[in-house]
C-alpha cells in the first residue's frame, strides 16, 4: 500500500506550519504522529497534495501546571501522557486513557492534538476532553483563539478548526481527587471502542460518549439527571438519549444504545467507588 | 528529498520520494528485509522497529518523519557474542514457527521490556496487543518474554 | 507438560526420536536473515499490480486502459482479453465428490467478459516501481453492467439468479451417503431423545501473517526456462499445474518456495497471480514480481469454512446415540479451486464424531455464490464436522440433563489398536478416546469448576461461568493412493525422502515436504540422527525447491511427518541395510552376526571392533574398490512412501468462559487440550502446533468473520475489521496428551497440525451455551461476538419469559 505522491514540508515552528497551510489551502494537511492520516493515505482514501509535518515541534510537547488547569501541548504523545506524574496526580483519567489507545507502537507516535484535530467519534481522547470540559487553543493567521471542547467537534471528522488553523494546546481543569472512570468496550485490546464512556465526578459530573454518533458527544441527559438528584441507575438509562449511534459489524444502533446505558452505569459506579477508594 | 538516518549504528543518506514509508525505505532502499509488512492498517505489528529506542510501526510512518533519528531493526539486535536475550528467549521457548511475525514481535518485546523490565503475564499480553501471530497461539511468545523479566532472572 | 528443560544433543551429538528439541530454523529468522518471497532481491524486476473487480457479479462492458498505459513508469497494462492467448489449459479440480457428478464452471487467471466476486482480477499493470504501478492502477476505468449478486448459499439454492450460464444452475453437486436408510429412520422413530440443530460455519479468512507474493524470473543464462518464487505450500504441484495451464514445459520451470509465512491451507493453490507473473515474465522477458496487500488478501485468497449444517441425533433412554442424520449446504464461492468441492465431503464421514453410532446418513449439497472460492483452511471439513456433532451431543446432554462428559463416555467407540471400520466404512487406525477425556477433565479441575459454576449461579451474578467439552477424531496423513482415489481424489499424495551420505560422513536429506513453520528441518534431522546414529548437526535438510528436492505434492492436512517423515525412516533403514552388507564384507562376518548401535556396526559380542556408518559412507564413496562385488558406490537411498492407510488423531478439549450477561462479552478464562497424535517425534513442536491451532479455533468461535453485505461487498478484508485475536484476548493453555501409536506408518505418528483448530471452536461455544443455559439459551452462532451473545440472550428471554430474570 503506497499513498499518492505529495509534497512534504517540515515545519520548524507553528508560524511556519500556519503559513504553509495558508499558502496551500485545502490541498494541505497537517501531519503529527500520522496514525490517523497515514492509514487513510495508504488506502488512498485521502490524497493531500501537501503534507505539513509538525512532528518536530518538540516545544509543543509538554504537560504544564498552570494553577487551576493542566496545559498539554498538542504534540504530546500518548506515551508521554501515560507516564506523566503531573497527570497521574491531577488528571489521572488522561494518563489512564492515553494508555488504552491503540497499542504501544501507536502510543509511541500518536499525539493528543492529532487525535483531537482528527475529530473521530470513535477515538478515546475527545470524550475525555469533553467530560472534563476542556478548552482547545488554536493558532491561525489571525492569531490565537480558544475553543471550548463542547464547541470543537462539529460533524463527522470535522472540527471547529479552520483549514489554516493548527491546534496547539489543550487546557484541562484539574480533577485532583475526583472520581473518574473510563469504560472502553471493544472486542480486541487493539481495537477502537465499540462504545466508550468517560465519566468524571468532581462536584459536577461530566459524562461523554465514544462512538455513539458522528461526533464525540456529551451524555447531557445523564449529566442533567444526576445534577437534579437522580440515582446512578436512573440516570444511566438516559445514556443514549439524543444519540444517533452508527452501525457496523460490531454493533448496530440498538446494541450501542444498550451498551451506553450499561457502560455509563458502570462508569458512574466506578467513579463513585474511586472517590472513596482513592485508587 | 534528502533523508539521513542512522540504522543499526550505521549512518545512511538517501534521496527519497516523500511518500516513502519507513518500512519501504528499510526494505527496498537499505535491503534490510528482516522487517516485514503484514497489513495495511497498522494492525499487525510485523513492521515494528525501534525509533530512538521505542517501538514504532514502520508501515505507518513516512521515512521523512523520522529524518535524523536512530533506528534499530531486527538485523541490529544480535551482537558479536550471539543473539540478544530476547532473540535467545524466543528460540529457547519455541516462540516462533513460520517466523513472519517474529521480527516485529521481538522488537515490540524489546521495547516492552525497556519500559517494563519486570512484566507480569497480563503486562506482556497487553504489551504485545499490537502484534498479531497466526502460528504460535502466543503461548510460547508470552513465556519467552516473561523469561526475560527481572523476576525470571532471579 | 512443560518444555522448560530442553536437553541438547548428547556428547556424541546424537538426538533421539521423542526428545524435546529446539529448532534449527530459528536463528536465521531471529536475526532477520531468513528470506521470504518478497525479500528475495531480483535485479531488474518489474512490479505487477492487479486491478480487481469492485462488483460481486457483473458483465464487463469495456475497460479503458489508455490513461494507465501513459502513466509514468508503466511498462504495460493488460486486460483479460489481452492475455487470453497465454493460457493453454484450465486449472483442474483435484478432489471431486465421487460418484456424484460435479458441475464446475470454467475460470481463468483474469476475467474476460464477466466477474463473479469482488476481488476477481480484471486488469494488470506492470511498472518499473511498485508506487508507479499503484498510481497507474487508479487510472484504469472499467465499465460494468452490474448483475444481482448471490451472497447466501440458501439463496443460491433457489437459482433465482444463476451465476454460471453454462451450468444452468448454482448447484455444483449433491453427495449422499446413507448407511442402511431404514435403520436411520427406525432409530429416529424409536428414539427416546432427539436433537435437531442448525449451525452456521461462517466464512473465515486464513490470514497467514505473510500474504502471498510471487516473482517470476526468466533464466538469466538464457535457455527459455523460468524460476518462479512463490509463497506456496506446494512448490512441485504448483510447477506441474503452471506447466499445464501457462504452458511453460514442466522441466523448464523451477519453483522455489523460500521461507513461507504461514499457510493454513490457503497456500495450497495455484492462484491467478502466479499464472500472471509467469505469463508476463514470458511476454516481457523481464522478471515480474507481485506482493499482495492485506486488503487484497481478504478477497484474493481462498476463504475457509462456509457451510450451513443441519444435524439430528437420535438416542435411546440411556443416552446411547442410535443415529445421526446430517444435511450440509456448502458455499463453494464463485468457482472451484483445487480442493473446493471436496472440503465438505472430507468432513462428511466425521459427523458421527468419535462415537459408536449404528445408523448414519449425510447429504451434502454444494452451491456457487458470488463470493471468493472456499477451500482448505486448517482442518478442512473436520472442524466443521466436529463442531456440529459436538454441539449436538451437548444438546443431547442438556435434553437429558446429563453431564456432558458422561454422555460422551457412554458413546465413545471402544479402544482399538489396529483398525476399526466406522459406520461410514472409514478404516480408523487406532483409538482410545476415554483416557483423553479423563485427562482433560482432570487438568481442567472439572469437578471444582462445576462447583464454582453452581456457586456463581446461586449468587445471582450476571457474570456467568461456562464449561464446554469437545471430543474429536479426525483424519490426517493424506496419502494412501487407493483410498484417496476411492474418496474422489484426482491426484496422488505419496511422499519422497532421500538420504545422501557425503564422502566426509555428513548427510544431505532432500524431501518432498514443504514446511512453512512446522520445523521439518529440525524434525527430519532428528529422525536421521536417531535412525542412523549420526550427529544431528551433521544432517542438512533441503526442501521446497523443485531443482533440489524430490517431487512432493504438498504440506497440508497434517500429513508430512506421517508421509515424508515415514519415507525418511524407511530410507534410513535402506541405508543401514546397505551399510551392513558393506560392514559384514569388511569385517569378514555374516550380516546376521552384526549389530548396529549408535551409528556403528560390530560383530555381536565384540563391540571393540566397530565400524562407524560414517566411515562406511566414506569407504562406499572414496574407496569403492573395497565394496563387495555388485554393490553400487555411495551410501544413499531414496523412498517414495505410499502408506496403507490414513491416520486418525483424536482428543478432548475443555474451555472455560465467563459471559457478561449485560454486554454479551465472552472472556476465555481457561483452556485445556489433550491431544493424541500417536507417537510424538518432538514434543516441543507438537505443543507449538496445538497452541496455534487452538487460537485459530478460538478465533472462529469468538472473533473471526469474513463479512459481506447483501450485494457481495466485503466488510472485513483488513486486519482492522477481520479480528484475528492478539495475545491480549487469549489465556495461556494447559496441554496434555495421550499416546496411541498409529499402525499406518513406521513412526507410529498421526499428525497434529490441525487438532488444535478442530476441538477448540466447539469447546468454546459449548462453554458459552453452558454459561447461558439458565437464561434459556440453547445455541449461539459463531462468532459469538458480544452483540450476537447479547441478542441471543434477549431472544431467549423473549421466548421463555419465566427463565430466571437477572440483573437490573
Amino acid at each position: 500500500m503506497i499513498s499518492a505522491a505529495f509534497d512534504y514540508v517540515s515545519a520548524r515552528s507553528v508560524d511556519e506550519a500556519v503559513s504553509a497551510l495558508t499558502e496551500h489551502g485545502d490541498d494541505a494537511k497537517l501531519l503529527a504522529g500520522g496514525h490517523s492520516l497515514i492509514p487513510l493515505m495508504k488506502l488512498r482514501l485521502a490524497s493531500p497534495s501537501v503534507l505539513v509535518d509538525v512532528g518536530r515541534l518538540r516545544d509543543l510537547s509538554y504537560v504544564r501546571d498552570t494553577g487551576d488547569e493542566i496545559a498539554i501541548g498538542a504534540l504530546t504523545r500518548y506515551r508521554d501522557l501515560e507516564i506523566n506524574d503531573r497527570l497521574q496526580a491531577d488528571l489521572p483519567i488522561v494518563a489512564h486513557v492515553a494508555g488504552l489507545i491503540g497499542d504501544p507502537q501507536v502510543r509511541h507516535r500518536g499525539t493528543i492534538g492529532g487525535s483531537l484535530a482528527h475529530g473521530d467519534a470513535a477515538s478515546d481522547m475527545p470524550a475525555v476532553v469533553l467530560a472534563l470540559d476542556g478548552t482547545l487553543v488554536a493558532r491561525g493567521p489571525r492569531g490565537e483563539r480558544t475553543i471550548p471542547a463542547a464547541e470543537f467537534f462539529c460533524g463527522f471528522l470535522e472540527t471547529a478548526l479552520a483549514p489554516d488553523e493548527m491546534l496547539t494546546e489543550i487546557r484541562l481543569p484539574k480533577a485532583t481527587g475526583a472520581g473518574w472512570s473510563y469504560q472502553k468496550f471493544r472486542r480486541r485490546a487493539l481495537d477502537w471502542a465499540i462504545v466508550g464512556v468517560a465519566a468524571v465526578r468532581n462536584g459536577r459530573t461530566g459524562v461523554a460518549l465514544v462512538n455513539m454518533g458522528s461526533t464525540p458527544i456529551r451524555a447531557s441527559a445523564v449529566e442533567r439527571a444526576l445534577a437534579s438528584g437522580s440515582s446512578i441507575a436512573d440516570a444511566a438509562r438516559l445514556a443514549a438519549d439524543g444519540t444517533e449511534p452508527p452501525s457496523d459489524l460490531n454493533a448496530d444502533p440498538e446494541y450501542r444504545r444498550h451498551l451506553a446505558e450499561v457502560l455509563v452505569r458502570r462508569a458512574l459506579e466506578e467513579a463513585d467507588g474511586a472517590v472513596t477508594a482513592q485508587r | 528529498m534528502k533523508l539521513e538516518l542512522t540504522v543499526n549504528d550505521t549512518p545512511h543518506v538517501a534521496e527519497i520520494e516523500p511518500r516513502t514509508l519507513l518500512v519501504h525505505y528499510l526494505r527496498d532502499v537499505l535491503g534490510l528485509t528482516g522487517t516485514k509488512i503484514g497489513c495495511d492498517t497498522s494492525s499487525c505489528g510485523t513492521c515494528t522497529v525501534l525509533v530512538d529506542g521505542e517501538s514504532v510501526k514502520s508501515c505507518t510512518v513516512f521515512a521523512a518523519q523520522v529524518n535524523g533519528a536512530a533506528l534499530t531493526t531486527i538485523e541490529g539486535l544480535a551482537g558479536d557474542d550471539g543473539l540478544n536475550r530476547v532473540q535467545q528467549a524466543f528460540h529457547d521457548n519455541h516462540a516462533l514457527q513460520c517466523g513472519y511475525c517474529t521480527a516485529g514481535m521481538v522488537m515490540a518485546a524489546v521495547s516492552l521490556l525497556e519500559e517494563q523490565p519486570d512484566p507480569t503475564e497480563a503486562d506482556v499480553r497487553g504489551g504485545l496487543e499490537g502484534n498479531l501471530c497466526r502460528c504460535t497461539g502466543y503461548h510460547n511468545i508470552v513465556k519467552a518474554v516473561l523469561s526475560c523479566g527481572r523476576a525470571a532472572e532471579r | 507438560m512443560t518444555t522448560t528443560e530442553i536437553p541438547a544433543a548428547d556428547g556424541k551429538g546424537l538426538v533421539k526420536i521423542g526428545q524435546p528439541l529446539l529448532r534449527r530454523e530459528d536463528e536465521p529468522i531471529l536475526r532477520g536473515e531468513a528470506r521470504f518471497t518478497d525479500d528475495v532481491p531480483i535485479p531488474g524486476a518489474l512490479y505487477m499490480e492487479v486491478l480487481r473487480s469492485s462488483h460481486a457479479h457483473a458483465r464487463i462492458r469495456s475497460i479503458d486502459t489508455d490513461a494507465a498505459r501513459t502513466s509514468p513508469g508503466v511498462v504495460a497494462v493488460y486486460t483479460g482479453a489481452d492475455l487470453a492467448g497465454e493460457w493453454v489449459g484450465q486449472i483442474p479440480v483435484l478432489i471431486a465428490p465421487d460418484p456424484a457428478p460435479l458441475l464446475a464452471p470454467r475460470w481463468g487467471p483474469i476475467a474476460t467478459d464477466k466477474v463473479n466476486y469482488v476481488g476477481e482480477p480484471v486488469a494488470v499493470v506492470v511498472a518499473e516501481t511498485r508506487a508507479r504501478a499503484a498510481d497507474a492502477l487508479e487510472a484504469i476505468v472499467v465499465d460494468y453492467d452490474v448483475l444481482p449478486a448471490v451472497v447466501s448459499p440458501e439463496d443460491a439454492c433457489t437459482d433465482r439468479v444463476v451465476i454460471h450460464d453454462e451450468l444452468g444452475t448454482n448447484k455444483a453437486y449433491t453427495w449422499e451417503v446413507v448407511i442402511t436408510p431404514e435403520s436411520v429412520d427406525a432409530a429416529f422413530a424409536d428414539a427416546a431423545y432427539t436433537v435437531k440443530q442448525r449451525h452456521i460455519q461462517q466464512r473465515c479468512l486464513p490470514a497467514p501473517m505473510e500474504t502471498r507474493a510471487v516473482c517470476a524470473v526468466p533464466d538469466p543464462m538464457g535457455g527459455g526456462g523460468f524460476t518462479l518464487y512463490s509463497s506456496t505450500q506446494m512448490a512441485h504441484l504448483l510447477r506441474t499445474l503452471l506447466a499445464m495451464t501457462v504452458g511453460v514445459p514442466e522441466q523448464k520451470l523451477r519453483v522455489i518456495a523460500p521461507n513461507v509465512g504461514g499457510g493454513f491451507g490457503s497456500k495450497l493453490q495455484t492462484y491467478p497471480e502466479e499464472s500472471l507473473c509467469l505469463a508476463l515474465a514470458r511476454r516481457l522477458k523481464r522478471p515480474v514480481r507481485w506482493v499482495e496487500d492485506r486488503s487484497e488478501c481478504g478477497v484474493a485468497m481462498i476463504h475457509g469454512r462456509g457451510q450451513v449444517q443441519d444435524i439430528e441425533l437420535a438416542a435411546d433412554s440411556d443416552g446411547k446415540i442410535t443415529a445421526v442424520r446430517v444435511h450440509l449446504l456448502g458455499d463453494l464461492g464463485a468457482h472451484c479451486k483445487l480442493f473446493t468441492p471436496g472440503i465438505p465431503v472430507i468432513g462428511g464421514p466425521f459427523y458421527h464424531g468419535c462415537y459408536d453410532v449404528p445408523a448414519f446418513a449425510i447429504t451434502i449439497t454444494s452451491v456457487y455464490t458470488n463470493l471468493p472460492p472456499t477451500d482448505a483452511y486448517r482442518g478442512a471439513g473436520r472442524p466443521e464436522a466436529t463442531y456440529a456433532i459436538e454441539r449436538a451431543v451437548d444438546g443431547l446432554a442438556a435434553e437429558m440433563n446429563m453431564d456432558p462428559a458422561e454422555i460422551r463416555r457412554r458413546n465413545f467407540i471402544p479402544p482399538f489398536e489396529n483398525g476399526h471400520q466406522t459406520v461410514c466404512m472409514v478404516p480408523f487406525d487406532s483409538g482410545n478416546y476415554e483416557p483423553a477425556l479423563d485427562q482433560a477433565l482432570e487438568l481442567a479441575g472439572y469437578e471444582q469448576l462445576r462447583k464454582e459454576q453452581a456457586d456463581r449461579r446461586a449468587s445471582g451474578s450476571t457474570k456467568h461461568l461456562g464449561v464446554g467439552i469437545a471430543s474429536y477424531v479426525e483424519v490426517c496423513g493424506y496419502a494412501p493412493s487407493r483410498m484417496m482415489a476411492a474418496g474422489g481424489g484426482k491426484f496422488s499424495l505419496w511422499g519422497t525422502s532421500v538420504v545422501r551420505f557425503l564422502p566426509t560422513g555428513k548427510i544431505v536429506v532432500t524431501t518432498g515436504s514443504h514446511p512453512h513453520g512446522q520445523g521439518h528441518e529440525t524434525s527430519w534431522a532428528q529422525i536421521v540422527s536417531d535412525r542412523l546414529g549420526v550427529p544431528y548437526e551433521d544432517v542438512e535438510v533441503l526442501h521446497s525447491d523443485t531443482a533440489i528436492a524430490p517431487y512432493g505434492v504438498l504440506t497440508g492436512g497434517s500429513r508430512s511427518l506421517s508421509v515424508e517423515g515415514a519415507a525418511l525412516s524407511v530410507t534410513c533403514d535402506k541405508v543401514i541395510a546397505k551399510a551392513k552388507t558393506l560392514a559384514a564384507h569388511l569385517l569378514e562376518a555374516a550380516e546376521g552376526d552384526l549389530e548396529f548401535n549408535d551409528g556403528s556396526f560390530n560383530v555381536k559380542g565384540t563391540p571393540s571392533r566397530a565400524l562407524p556408518i560414517t566411515g562406511l559412507a566414506h569407504t562406499a564413496a572414496f574407496d569403492a574398490h573395497l565394496l563387495p562385488e555388485g554393490m553400487e558406490p555411495n551410501l544413499s537411498a531414496e523412498t517414495t512412501w505410499d502408506p496403507p492407510n490414513f491416520t486418525f488423531p483424536f482428543g478432548t478439549h475443555i474451555a472455560v468462559v465467563e459471559v457478561d450477561e449485560e454486554t454479551g462479552a465472552v472472556a476465555l478464562v481457561k483452556f485445556v487440550a489433550v491431544d493424541d497424535c500417536g507417537n510424538q517425534l518432538n514434543p516441543v513442536i507438537v505443543e507449538g502446533q496445538v497452541h496455534g491451532g487452538l487460537v485459530q479455533g478460538i478465533g472462529q468461535a469468538l472473533f473471526e468473520l469474513a463479512a459481506y453485505d447483501d450485494d457481495g461487498n466485503p466488510l472485513s478484508p483488513t486486519l482492522a475489521d477481520y479480528l484475528v485475536p492478539s495475545a491480549a484476548e487469549v489465556p495461556s493453555f494447559t496441554l496434555g496428551s495421550t499416546v496411541t501409536p498409529s499402525p499406518s506408518n513406521p513412526l507410529g505418528t498421526k499428525g497434529v497440525g490441525e487438532s488444535g483448530a478442530i476441538g477448540s471452536a466447539p469447546a468454546v461455544i459449548n462453554a458459552v451455551v453452558d454459561a447461558l443455559a439458565p437464561l434459556g439459551v440453547t445455541n449461539v452462532i459463531m462468532p459469538a461476538s458480544p452483540m450476537t451473545v447479547w441478542r441471543t440472550i434477549q431472544a431467549a428471554r423473549a421466548a421463555a419469559p419465566n427463565a430466571k430474570e437477572n440483573g437490573r
